[in-house]
């Protein structure tokens, strides 16, 4: 089909232009760093944890428990810290240096350029992610964790960051500046990870709009190892609104010139 | 193959383009020309499908550029002003990327980037990357972007801004050699080049269009009354006044050692003037007629407005919506 064909066009050019300057592996290399750290930081506190709880005769601590939740948790957080240096430059280099005149005088829908550019950064958040399979892969061969946690808490990841990935296209869309883009990306995501910290302070009819409200509310679940729909439709309906807007901002940009 | 019915693009209360109308023969190189901020752009970026107009409709080989886009831009190919170039890619990746995106078969896609490389003279720069190529590569390289899908029509925003001398006239032969099998709009302010590659002229200014013309019959129509310059070795004596009674001579200046002898329109001077000079006994150095050059005409319709017209706030208006 022409239509797939040409998001995948996009898709591609995106992920070669990402891996084409520095700012792919620098991406890819912050995050397994971070990850990396806290993955050691879990790992020795968990060893500390279970030596004492062995010696104190009380049996075994969970390794789902103590070290796959936490780690998962830390990489939602490292996500919502690198993602916008992803999405970033996405449109707002394209508007700067000319080229968006080019994909919008191809023949080519202004969705299939947004799905292409959605994939293509999930491609790479998907590298990100792989990086990091390897920490997983040193927890297996110490320990004897369950494998589903670890399946569906990555599942769990690739939507939430495509969550982040639709807002951060949509904010690249509205400017040419790509710093602003990225300082504006960052602080929305911010604002959707913190608000259900106000939950607590709220009525209850507010605390649970806020906690559905929240990005990374939804991620818990996927971390035990649960896939519960409503989370899943969430996350797809998220992303989909992020992108429509998106669309309609490329739109509108066309009437304003 | 191009009709422009009576567009026009309004950005909030500012028209920078208004009301214009205009249509190109297949084959045909129509020149865009008008001063910078003049409309040229916004109408071609019209043209294009790049931003819609807020009235009146375009087509382009029959079909509406807004209605019916995919199938319009599937048949236009278009460079902008700046070569819409991505920097960290190769020039054999990105028109591989670019005829991907022009829907050209995946089968002859290896086939098009070559020959098009051929054709605009990058072969030699074909593993370079974009953002290392010169001014005029990165024209061409451009150009070979437009033609990788053969299009139909091709519109081509000031082709050879920013290029030598030589790379110019090369630009414009590439350009005349694809008239015939493509229809072409390019725009220029430049305006040898409309005399040497175009076929018609349209002159835009302030967003309207105020002639539509072949160049040669815009020299003729245009050029109001008949010029001569003279050279005389007068021997120190003062020539004008006894030019300026010559019967139809409606104005004598000295120019350039010379004098400018302007007659009325439609009547011939020269033998008079030759004679007068000879049987003053001065000596007659230099005769010849002074053509309005392409250069004049442009001045004079882009400058030709009403004042209630050169008030208005176009051009304001115009230089924001290039942005």
């Amino acid at each position: 089909m022409v239509s797939v064909r040409n998001v995948l066009a996009i898709a591609g050019k995106e992920l070669r232009s990402y891996f084409a300057s520095p700012m792919g592996y620098i991406l890819v290399g912050l995050f397994a760093l971070l990850s990396g750290f806290f993955f050691y930081v879990f790992l020795n506190s968990f060893i500390e944890t279970s030596q004492r709880m062995s010696m104190g005769g009380g049996g075994s601590v969970n390794v789902n428990e103590m070290m796959i939740r936490g780690v998962f948790h830390n990489l939602a957080i490292i996500t919502l810290f690198v993602m916008p240096m992803v999405t970033m430059r996405t449109y707002s280099e394209e508007k700067r240096s000319g080229t968006i005149e080019l994909l919008l005088t191809s023949p080519i829908t202004d969705v299939q350029i947004i799905l292409g550019k959605f994939l293509g950064a999930l491609g790479l958040f998907g590298a990100m992610l792989l990086v990091t399979a390897v920490d997983m892969a040193i927890l297996f061969r110490l320990g004897n964790p369950e494998w589903k946690p670890v399946v569906v808490g990555y599942f769990g990841l690739m939507l939430m960051g495509g969550c982040f990935l639709a807002v951060g296209l949509l904010i690249s869309s509205l400017t040419k500046n790509q710093i602003v883009a990225g300082f504006l990306t960052f602080a929305v995501f911010l604002l959707l990870w913190i608000i259900n910290w106000l939950a607590d302070s709220v009525g209850p009819t507010a605390r649970t709009l806020l906690s559905f409200l929240s990005i990374t509310a939804h991620f818990d679940d996927f971390t035990k190892g649960i896939i519960d729909t409503k989370h899943v439709i969430y996350y797809l309906s998220f992303i989909t609104f992020g992108l429509f807007l998106t669309a309609k901002s490329v739109d509108s940009e066309r009437w304003r010139g | 193959m191009i009709e422009v019915q009576h567009v026009s693009k309004k950005y909030g209360r500012v028209t920078a383009v208004d009301d214009v109308s205009f249509r190109v023969e297949r084959g045909e190189i129509l020149g865009f020309l008008g001063p910078n901020g003049a409309g040229k752009t916004t109408t071609m970026r019209i043209l294009t499908g790049y931003i819609p107009a807020s009235e009146g409709k375009a087509l382009v080989a029959g079909f509406d550029v807004f209605t019916n886009p995919l199938d319009a831009k599937r048949r236009t190919g278009y460079l902008p002003e700046t070569p819409p170039l991505y920097p960290d890619m190769t020039v054999r990746e990105y028109l591989d990327f670019v005829a991907k995106i022009k829907a050209v078969p995946s089968s002859e896609r290896k086939t098009r980037v070559d020959s098009v490389m051929e054709r605009t003279r990058v072969a030699d720069m074909a593993a370079r990357h974009c953002s290392k190529l010169s001014k005029g590569y990165k024209q061409r390289v451009g150009l070979a972007q437009a033609l990788i899908h053969n299009p139909e029509v091709l519109i081509l925003d000031e082709p050879t801004a920013g290029l030598d001398p030589k790379q110019i006239i090369e630009t414009r032969e590439l350009i005349r050699s694809l008239a015939g099998d493509h229809t072409i709009v390019l725009s220029t302010h430049i305006l040898p080049e409309v005399s040497q590659t175009c076929q018609r002229v349209v002159i835009i200014n302030k967003g309207r269009v105020v002639a539509v013309d072949t160049p040669q019959n815009l020299t003729a129509r245009l050029k109001g009354a008949e010029t001569m310059y003279v050279q005389i070795d007068t021997e120190g004596a003062e020539a004008g006044p006894t030019l300026a009674g010559i019967p139809g001579v409606t104005r004598v200046a000295a120019s350039d050692g010379g004098y400018e002898v302007e007659s009325e329109r439609g009547t011939d001077v020269r033998r008079e003037l030759a004679r007068t000079i000879v049987n003053r006994g001065w000596g007659l150095l230099e005769m010849r007629p002074m053509r309005m050059s392409l250069e004049e005409i442009f001045l004079q319709v882009t400058t030709d407005e009403t004042p209630a017209e050169a008030s208005r706030p176009a051009e304001a208006g115009e230089e924001a919506a290039n942005g």
